[in-house]
């Protein structure tokens, strides 16, 4: 896993408490919405994310920049996705 | 025998248009919405479109609406799953003391489970929350206030917006319960200015099972179902899909018939209300006189109890109900009529009327031939009456 010190993202999506499997859906359509190369910023409570997330990235072939720690919330995660296409 | 109905509070018959919009969604088109397949993806888009129908009621950005199983389910998810999501900020929320149940159980819930503080309000003696005494309650643990849009008690409407602006100005998210309001005035949550708001099928010419929950956009909630990706992963559970369309179409049918039903219904209350003012002595009419539900009544009789009155107008074929629909079997005195001063003597001869606009003027005068002789024959085998009587003559 890689952590990243400068956590700066073009658009947010916010799925705390959103059950599972929201994490799988929500950040193809938050893409929709970005250009290539701008990044989308997941904010999830959910433990399994951490997996999920660059898995999916790796089968649709988008680039999973990173994780962030949530200064504000130890118990949320910030995961990082580059669109690629 | 005559039949009038006035207990629309407690439950409106579906509107035959929107049980004829409803009933291809228990037959032909009985897909599941989650189902890839067009049988279920054409009935996902039918959700959307009644969403934006029940958005459009509320003045609400569609995604913004979930769908629940009703009123009480909106209600628990508003006050414990918005209240749990913001733990971090404090535990403390603050209800009126003449909630719903919903409320006022999802409130003593997080109290009981979650070591939550929790603030009764009082309400004067129209059933108004003083903004000087909300304000006066908040404290920096203040995670959520919940206030009535209108009682279907005393039907006094509540002080909006300046009760949803003391919060917003702290930050504190503030929901409002508007089942007993939507069908009878404007309900929109930017001129009510609430993170939140709770309506129900059943009260809006819609079904029974079904209502819906508005939240502000960005607004974390804590599910309270807990299951798949049904309303966008924030409430479990395979939708109901007739009662949505049911409430979508109801939710159209009041947003284009309010403005008219509203003079209607209070030219129709008010006929009401003078005649039995006038047929009927030693009466009190409950609530706010001016800032009130249009299609709302509510007495008290002196000297008798509002039960033994509902028998005998039931008798006569006419339906009222002695307070919320909830209440009236469980207690013998309202805590919402008690929570506004009026004494328990007072309070148990209480008598709602809730007008709709199918009631007729007729109906209405049907009412106020029966009601005055009921009210006189229950307080002739009065011991109460008789005393005050006995006691206004010197005897």
């Amino acid at each position: 896993m890689r952590f990243l010190h400068e956590c700066k993202a073009d658009a947010t999506a916010d799925l705390v408490y959103r059950v599972c499997p929201m994490h799988l859906l929500e950040p193809a359509e938050f893409l929709k919405d970005l250009h290539t190369g701008q990044v989308l910023e997941i904010v999830t409570d959910y433990d399994g994310a951490l997996e999920d997330i660059p898995a999916w990235c790796a089968k649709h072939g988008q680039e999973f920049v990173g994780i962030c720690e949530d200064q504000e919330d130890e118990d949320l995660y910030k995961l990082y996705i580059k669109k690629v296409h | 025998m005559k039949t009038v109905y006035l207990d629309h509070a407690a439950a409106t018959p579906v509107r035959p248009e929107v049980l004829t919009a409803m009933l291809p969604y228990f037959t032909e088109r009985f897909g599941n919405p989650s189902a890839v397949y067009s049988l279920g993806s054409e009935i996902k888009e039918v959700i959307e479109a009644e969403r934006a129908k029940v958005a459009r009621l509320l003045g609400a950005p569609e995604e913004q609406i979930i769908f629940t199983s009703c009123g009480a389910e909106a209600n628990n998810l508003a006050v414990k799953g918005a209240s749990l999501a913001h733990l971090k900020k404090g535990r403390h929320v603050i209800v009126s003391a003449i909630e719903h149940h919903s409320v006022l159980n999802s409130a003593r819930y997080l109290e009981k489970f979650h070591d939550f503080e929790v603030t009764f309000l009082p309400v004067n003696r129209f059933g108004q929350v003083e903004p000087e005494r909300l304000q006066k309650a908040l404290t920096p643990a203040t995670v959520l206030v919940s206030i009535q849009h209108a009682s279907n008690e005393m039907g006094t409407i509540q002080r909006f917006p300046e009760l949803s602006a003391i919060c917003r100005e702290q930050g504190i998210l503030f929901h409002t319960d508007a089942v007993a309001t939507a069908g009878q005035v404007p309900v929109d949550v930017k001129e009510l200015g609430v993170d939140l708001l709770t309506l129900s099928g059943p009260a809006l010419g819609g079904p029974k099972g079904i209502g819906a929950l508005y939240f502000r956009r960005g607004l974390r909630l804590v599910p309270q179902i807990h299951s798949g990706i049904q309303e966008n992963g924030r409430r479990g559970g395979t939708e109901n899909v007739p009662g949505i369309v049911g409430l979508g179409a109801a939710a159209e049918l009041v947003h284009r018939e309010l403005p008219e039903k509203i003079s209607y219904l209070r030219a129709l209350r008010d006929r009401l209300a003078a005649g039995i003012n006038r047929g009927v002595a030693d009466v009190l009419f409950t609530g706010h006189p001016e800032e009130r539900l249009p299609g709302h009544a509510s007495f008290c009789f002196e000297g008798i109890e509002g039960e033994a009155l509902i028998f005998l107008l039931n008798s006569q074929g006419i339906f009222a109900n002695t307070g919320s629909a909830c209440a009236s079997k469980a207690l013998k005195v309202s805590p919402t009529l008690c929570a506004m001063g009026i004494s328990p003597e007072i309070a148990q001869g209480s008598l709602v009327f809730t007008l709709d606009a199918a009631n007729r003027e007729d109906e209405v005068d049907y009412v106020l031939e029966k009601l005055p002789p009921a009210v006189e024959k229950l307080r002739s085998f009065s011991p109460v009456w008789r005393k005050k009587m006995a006691a206004v003559s010197g005897g």
